[in-house]
């Protein structure tokens, strides 16, 4: 299950580019990652780049160790007893598994919205200020303003900005969601995590989660699971498929969806599993 | 039974007797628990009545406190209270740290958790006598010796190795403990993981998840629990007797080192110790009546303030 030629072959017929027409670096190097739940080995030697400022999805049939992976970017996984990593991650050549590492630095760069959405039970602006006084913000002015212009970069302004202070339950599903990302997002992470994020949502919350996943992608590098292929074919520029723990593929989502290289993928891409 | 055909096929069917039974049963038990509850207030309010007067609940026992006339309450209502409001200096801060330490970070099946939680338990089960003695024996006799020992070793009167309000109110924490730590527990439980988990995302520890996301909203099951842990303690005597309570005393406890005098052990007193049971009578249900109304008061005021949190936070639900 070679896979580390995959990111050679992105280079050539890429849509991971930026605009000067220089391939995306790689930020996030996966090598030889393999998680145990007590004895079962729930990921399989998984090696891959994830490159800065594009979207990448991790799709796969429940069960194959796409969330799982995604968890361990920002060591959520350690809040679990009996979990075991082998191997490491690098960002930006920092490997976030070493002696040296703590993890709760590592998720102010490392931020993560929920599948289900999971907003305090405190007011709007308390939500996306919590994060910011977590990390040492205590100038009233400075904390308005980082809110406002998260919520705006959220998409989200316009709807809540005459009621900061109301209750973050108040708002609807899709609203709780991206008020979510606009808390994740204010702290300024260099990655942002996303697990299923519009899965819980109907179709027009979620094809603006989607357009905003697209805009986020010019500040954040994006790694979103999702089981929505039609999602990932829209705004996802590489995309791994996994399968019982394993990396199968990973290309750049053209290729991946139009053109596999493994049977296992095509299979799955064309529903024929999972 | 084939189903009826045409216009009739959703209409009723007759009487269900086994519903009709069943909701009969639960309203006459709810009947008769309103009813003894009823019987009990209207029974005390009814004699205790004539004994209340402005006089009554503000004045003390300078006098005789078997006369009529000149027997007063306060002193007793201050000591209560007094001794309540200490105990819960002492009870709801340890107990919701136990509660903290139970849910949030102790390993569920490690061994030093089942101790506690079998302490706990075990806790629950003691009669309140025998913390009573334990009051007496432990604070009384361990600490407060051992502090007079310290502090005052010269001095041939015991200052703090006697019965005072301090060792009361703390007798009196660690039999309502288990009251605060269940209620707090229940209450933590309650708050969905996926709050701990967005919390912890944003890069905080797990002590600033527990008291700035955590802690709030576990408020009104925290208050709960103070407010069943108020309403056990204040009419309690056996706890008391032995670790503060005063038959008689001039003035009002000023110093933590201070007996005190209390509703409920007034109640005792004017049950066994009076000269002439007929004239005291409305005396003892006045007294009554007013332990009643100061704890009914005493959960109102905690009831109000919890449901205040409840509102503030539950807009939107």
């Amino acid at each position: 299950m070679s896979t580390k030629k995959a990111p050679e072959k992105a280079d050539d017929t890429s849509s991971a580019t930026k605009e000067e027409g220089h391939p995306a670096r790689p930020l996030i190097e996966v090598d030889n990652l393999s998680l145990f739940y007590g004895q079962a080995k729930a990921l399989k030697g998984i090696s891959m780049s994830i490159r800065e400022k594009i979207v990448t999805s991790f799709i796969g049939p429940s069960g194959c160790g796409k969330s799982t992976l995604l968890r361990c970017i920002n060591r959520m996984n350690d809040l679990i007893d009996n979990v075991r990593i082998e191997g490491n991650i690098c960002i930006d050549g920092e490997n976030i598994y070493g002696n040296d590492i703590d993890p709760i630095a590592l998720r102010k760069h490392v931020g993560m919205v929920f599948q289900k959405s999971n907003p305090f039970p405190k007011s709007i602006f308390d939500n996306i200020a919590y994060g910011l006084r977590l990390h040492g913000m205590r100038n009233r002015t400075e904390i308005e303003e980082a809110v406002e212009t998260s919520l705006r970069q959220a998409a989200l302004w316009d709807e809540v900005k005459d009621r900061l202070n109301s209750s973050a339950l108040g708002l609807s599903g899709g609203q709780q969601q991206r008020l979510c990302i606009a808390r994740a997002i204010a702290i300024r992470p260099t990655v942002l995590l996303m697990d299923e994020p519009a899965s819980a949502l109907d179709p027009i919350a979620t094809a603006r989660i989607e357009d905003l996943v697209l805009e986020l992608k010019r500040d954040f590098t994006i790694v979103i699971v999702t089981h929505n292929m039609q999602q990932a074919t829209r705004i996802s520029d590489e995309t791994a498929f996994f399968y019982l723990g394993e990396l199968i593929e990973f290309n750049n989502s053209t290729t991946i969806f139009t053109n596999p290289g493994k049977k296992q993928t095509e299979d799955y891409v064309t529903g024929r599993f999972g | 039974m084939a189903p009826p055909t045409g216009d009739r096929r959703f209409q009723k069917g007759g009487i269900d007797i086994a519903s009709f039974l069943f909701t009969g049963v639960t309203g006459l038990a709810t009947a008769i628990i309103l009813a003894i509850l009823a019987i009990i207030l209207v029974n005390i309010t009814w004699h205790g009545w004539e004994g209340i007067s402005l006089r009554f609940i503000l004045s003390g026992t300078d006098q005789d406190m078997f006369d009529v006339e000149k027997a007063g309450v306060l002193p007793m209502i201050v000591g209560t209270s007094a001794r309540v409001f200490l105990m819960t200096l002492f009870v709801i801060p340890v107990g919701v740290i136990t509660a903290i330490y139970l849910t949030e970070y102790a390993r569920p099946d490690s061994v030093y958790t089942r101790i506690i939680r079998g302490a706990v338990n075990n806790l629950a089960g003691v009669p309140s006598i025998v913390f009573g003695l334990f009051g007496l024996g432990f604070f009384i006799g361990f600490v407060g010796g051992e502090l007079d020992l310290l502090f005052h070793p010269d001095n041939p009167e015991p200052v703090w190795g006697k019965p005072a309000i301090l060792w009361a109110s703390l007798t009196l924490a660690v039999m309502t403990l288990p009251v605060v730590i269940v209620a707090t527990e229940e209450s933590l439980k309650a708050i969905p993981p996926g709050l701990r988990e967005a919390s912890l995302a944003l890069g905080a520890t797990k002590l600033q998840t527990v008291i700035k996301v955590v802690l709030p909203q576990a408020m009104p099951g925290i208050l709960t629990g103070g407010i069943l842990s108020i309403s056990r303690a204040a009419g309690e005597v056996a706890p008391i007797l032995f670790t503060g309570a005063a038959y008689y005393m001039a003035g009002y406890p000023s110093h933590l080192t201070d007996q005190f005098m209390d509703l409920g052990y007034h109640v005792f007193i004017l049950s066994t110790q009076s000269p002439n049971i007929e004239q005291t009578r409305p005396i003892l249900y006045a007294t009554v009546l007013v332990l009643l109304l100061l704890t009914f008061t005493l959960n109102i005021v905690a009831v109000l303030v919890r449901s205040h949190m409840r509102r503030k936070m539950g807009q939107g639900h």
